[in-house]
């Protein structure tokens, strides 16, 4: 890629996407003007041990970083952190920092990720304002949730999702009393099969977490000095005692730059398959996408690091000039107790949930058929089964259920097989 | 002090990386802009960090437990001197180790 002195391209956001795409960028042979801006004072990182280890304490903040700084210093890639961009200025190809400084791009990444989502309570805006009522997005956050878990205080956790239920662990761990409060019937409700909501509940609730669902914070109680959140009201008059209050309640993509610079967006940024925004010169990638899916056949907007890696190398490519298409499968995981959860494929619109294994046992894979085509699969302390899955699930064809149940056929017979081995070390 | 590891990239080149000795082979590994991707940071989760060793190393380091044995079992390029790096944690006596990245599934 030839390089012209008015090159620069800027990365906007330094998270798992932002900072990817910036070595991406230099694998792909782009040595011009690079820099990526970042409003927290770090490094780019990995966020996932944020709910797990580093909230345990079993980590401090540099392991997290996903390089040290240098690494970028060897590759010439320069940092602007702390440093909030206001405006994107198209027409003028400006960006315009919140102190009114501005710098001109060639090209330009968006990979702003999300915010946690917050309560719409009344109470909220207060409960924002006192030293123990948390959400949990950065390293910041979690410093703060992590001054409170000592043992014998009482965590309510807002919000049963991933993030909640990966916090009940860490706080389990730390010997703290939790509480989890659930709106919908189930914990995981939006993301899993009713099977494995009452799976991981059970789960929860031996480790001797108090689990309620359909329950909904309707307010929040102050001590005198309004600073600490003493209590959490819920729907029933229920009325739970916190020493501290994390709400894990969702995530919002960051796409008001975007939007306000009139890029489409439509519940994140638009990205055709090779991440380009709807401005040529501009790049989007991870959490803040709204990008087309081969593999479900639709557009979709991901919450995920493999997804961050990943399209982060594909917007690289095409900005140097080599564009390739985006057509990962979707894959998760999530680290509870003794439990090793992995995840493929997307399983909403399933019709038919075939179980593999024992639940009671703790190992087992989940399969999500819709029209007897394979979907999706969780696995649980399963890692071969999980990686012979998502060869099946990329494979987008029917599987037979009643095999798919039977542990006496090793998978592995069922699945699409391995292409061809290495070439030679 | 510090250890030196003999490292080949995916197009052959070799390079020699200086490492404190700590943390896991795949930390050091993923500073490189050549390095491997690591996906899941150390989970054991997704295979992202391949490697080969190269055969006379290979009985100086620990066993597989039986998850890294499980991800690597389904890689494509899996050969027997395959390991995860991020199961591997650095040590003074790895100075001198040889390994080849293996390409990207």
């Amino acid at each position: 890629m030839s390089t012209h002195s008015e090159d620069h391209i800027y990365v906007v956001g330094a998270g798992h996407a932002g900072g990817e795409l910036a070595f991406a960028l230099r694998q792909q042979g782009y040595a011009g003007p690079l820099t990526i801006i970042g409003e927290e004072g770090h490094l780019p990182y990995q966020r996932p041990p944020l709910s797990k280890a580093f909230l345990k304490g079993e980590c401090e903040t540099p392991s997290l970083y996903l390089r040290q700084q240098a690494a970028y210093d060897k590759a010439n890639i320069g940092l602007l952190l702390s440093r909030r961009v206001e405006r994107l200025d198209r027409a003028g190809k400006k960006l315009i920092f919140d102190d009114g400084r501005e710098v001109t791009y060639s090209k330009l990444a968006l990979a702003t990720g999300g915010r946690a989502r917050r309560m719409t309570i009344n109470d909220a805006a207060r409960a924002e304002r006192t030293r123990n009522f948390h959400y949990l997005r950065n390293i910041d956050d979690v410093l703060a949730i992590r001054s409170r878990f000592e043992a014998g205080q009482r965590l309510v956790i807002v919000g049963g999702g991933y993030i909640g239920l990966e916090v009940a662990a860490s706080a389990i761990a730390r010997d703290l009393n939790v509480t989890v409060l659930e709106a919908l019937p189930r914990v995981l409700a939006r993301v899993t099969a009713p099977q494995m909501s009452a799976f991981y509940e059970q789960i929860h609730r031996n480790a001797g977490v108090d689990v309620r669902t359909n329950v909904e914070v309707i307010g929040l109680d102050f001590d005198a000095e309004g600073d600490a959140v003493t209590a959490v009201h819920c729907t029933g008059g229920v009325v739970i005692p916190a020493d501290a209050v994390v709400v894990g309640i969702g995530l919002l993509p960051n796409t008001e730059l975007a939007q306000a610079a009139g890029l489409d967006v439509d519940n994140g940024i638009v990205v055709n398959e090779h991440a380009a925004t709807s401005d040529p010169d501009i790049v989007a990638a991870g959490d803040c996408t709204n990008h087309p899916s081969v593999f479900c056949g639709r557009r979709i907007r991901l919450e995920s690091v493999p997804n961050a890696v990943e399209q982060a190398r594909v917007a690289a490519a095409y900005l140097a000039g080599k564009p390739r298409t985006y057509d990962s499968v979707p894959w998760f995981w999530s680290d509870q107790y003794d439990l090793k959860l992995q995840m493929t494929g997307l399983s909403q619109g399933y019709d038919q949930f075939v179980l593999r294994g024992s639940m009671q046992n703790k190992s087992f894979a989940a399969f999500y058929l819709k029209e007897g085509r394979l979907i999706a699969c969780d696995a649980v302390n399963r890692a071969q089964e999980f990686m012979i899955a998502k060869r099946m699930v990329a494979a987008c064809k029917p599987f037979d259920p009643v095999a798919l149940a039977d542990e006496t056929v090793p998978l592995k017979t069922l699945a699409p097989p391995l292409q061809a081995a290495a070439p030679p070390a | 002090m510090s250890i030196r590891l003999n490292v080949v990239d995916r197009n052959g080149g070799e390079h020699e990386v200086e490492t404190a000795p700590e943390g896991s082979l795949m930390e050091t590994l993923r500073e490189l802009d050549y390095g491997v991707a690591a996906i899941c940071g150390g989970m054991c989760s997704c295979a992202t960090c391949h490697v080969y060793i190269a055969p006379e190393w290979l009985d100086k380091l620990p066993q597989q437990q039986s998850d890294e044995g499980d991800l690597l079992a389904e890689l494509q390029f899996r050969q027997d001197n395959s390991r995860l790096s991020c199961q591997l944690q650095l040590q003074p006596e790895y100075d001198g180790l040889r390994l080849t990245l293996a390409p990207e599934e």
